[in-house]
């Protein structure tokens, strides 16, 4: 990899997968001074490197809505992992297909 | 200084800006060039050592009486400002063009073998379904007895691509003299690893 690249990528985020529960803290606005969050499932990490991007589903207002975030962008402030779920796919596109009860995971756990 | 710099394309990736936009690079692997004769109005730079073996013997004894690394590409390039024309020897960085400095990208772009008249001239042709026999044929190319003949220059199939194609006007993104290392904006011509030559741009008004 480049080395301007490589300055790039960002040591400071936290491992998590597909089907984990995260909120995103986000920098958005004009001077993208301002934070929201962003809460939901993860469904997709795509990419390698600084390419790197991930997609969160999560359900606003009874419409499912997803954002996919580059993973080393520096408007992204902070990310947290809510819950961890048990998951036997890397892509969880059949989520979009359940809603209510349906739509929940297992949560993985560790003894 | 000289108009431009030649390199090696690395490939394309992502950089972000300082408010936080994601941009899509290619990383060109940029210099170091040597300025090895004056050619008339021109100057002559090489790039990218080579040993000697891959160098017939009168072009290495050429870099040899001047002292210079024995160089694999020459070509001559402009000068544009001519009170401050380097020296033969001198060397040629990445760091001849700033982020936000605006430059044209020459080189040989993909081949793509014999292609037909939609890739090659962007023709609609047909639809694909509902019987129309014509899909991705040229139609028509001309009258009938009257001329009896097809015009010259009407777009046929053919070889498309392996040409030198100049991309303009691309923006500057980050430049790394250590590592020579170029980020422009957007695409540039060619596969990874082909030659590339980088210059001042022409167009527009940050063009000469």
């Amino acid at each position: 990899m480049v080395k301007m690249i490589k300055d790039q990528v960002r040591n400071n985020i936290p491992e998590f997968r597909p089907g984990d529960e995260v909120r995103v803290d986000w920098k958005v606005g004009q001077d993208r001074k301002r934070i929201q969050s962003y809460e939901g499932l993860v469904i997709a990490v795509k990419g390698k490197g600084i390419n790197k991007t991930f997609t969160v589903r999560k359900q606003a207002f009874g419409i499912g809505v997803e954002k996919i975030f580059p993973l080393h962008s520096p408007l992204i402030s902070s990310i947290e992992v809510l819950r961890r779920g048990k998951v036997r796919r890397s892509k969880l596109y059949f989520m979009r297909e359940r809603y209510g009860k349906a739509a929940k995971l297992k949560e993985k756990r560790e003894f | 200084m000289i108009e431009g710099i030649l390199g090696t394309k690395i490939g394309m990736s992502r950089m972000f800006t300082e408010s936080g936009d994601s941009v899509a690079v290619t990383l060109i692997s940029c210099g170091p060039c040597w300025i090895v004769d004056k050619k008339g109005e021109k100057l002559q730079i090489g790039y990218m050592e080579t040993k000697e073996r891959s160098l017939k013997k009168p072009n290495a004894e050429f870099f040899k009486k001047k002292n210079l690394p024995l160089l694999k590409v020459l070509k001559e390039v402009k000068i544009t400002d001519e009170k401050n024309v380097p020296e033969n020897g001198t060397m040629i960085y990445a760091d001849m063009f700033k982020p936000g400095d605006k430059v044209d990208v020459s080189g040989i772009s993909k081949g793509k073998g014999f292609a037909g008249v939609m890739k090659r001239w962007n023709f609609r042709g047909g639809p694909a379904t509902h019987g129309s026999r014509f899909h991705r044929a040229p139609g028509s190319i001309g009258g009938a007895s009257y001329p009896g003949r097809v015009f010259p220059g009407i777009k046929m199939a053919g070889r498309l691509g392996a040409e030198k194609v100049t991309q303009m006007n691309l923006e500057v993104i980050a430049v790394d003299r250590e590592e020579h290392v170029l980020a422009v904006k957007g695409a540039v011509p060619g596969p990874s690893k082909s030659l590339l030559y980088i210059r001042k741009t022409t167009r527009g008004k940050n063009g000469s």
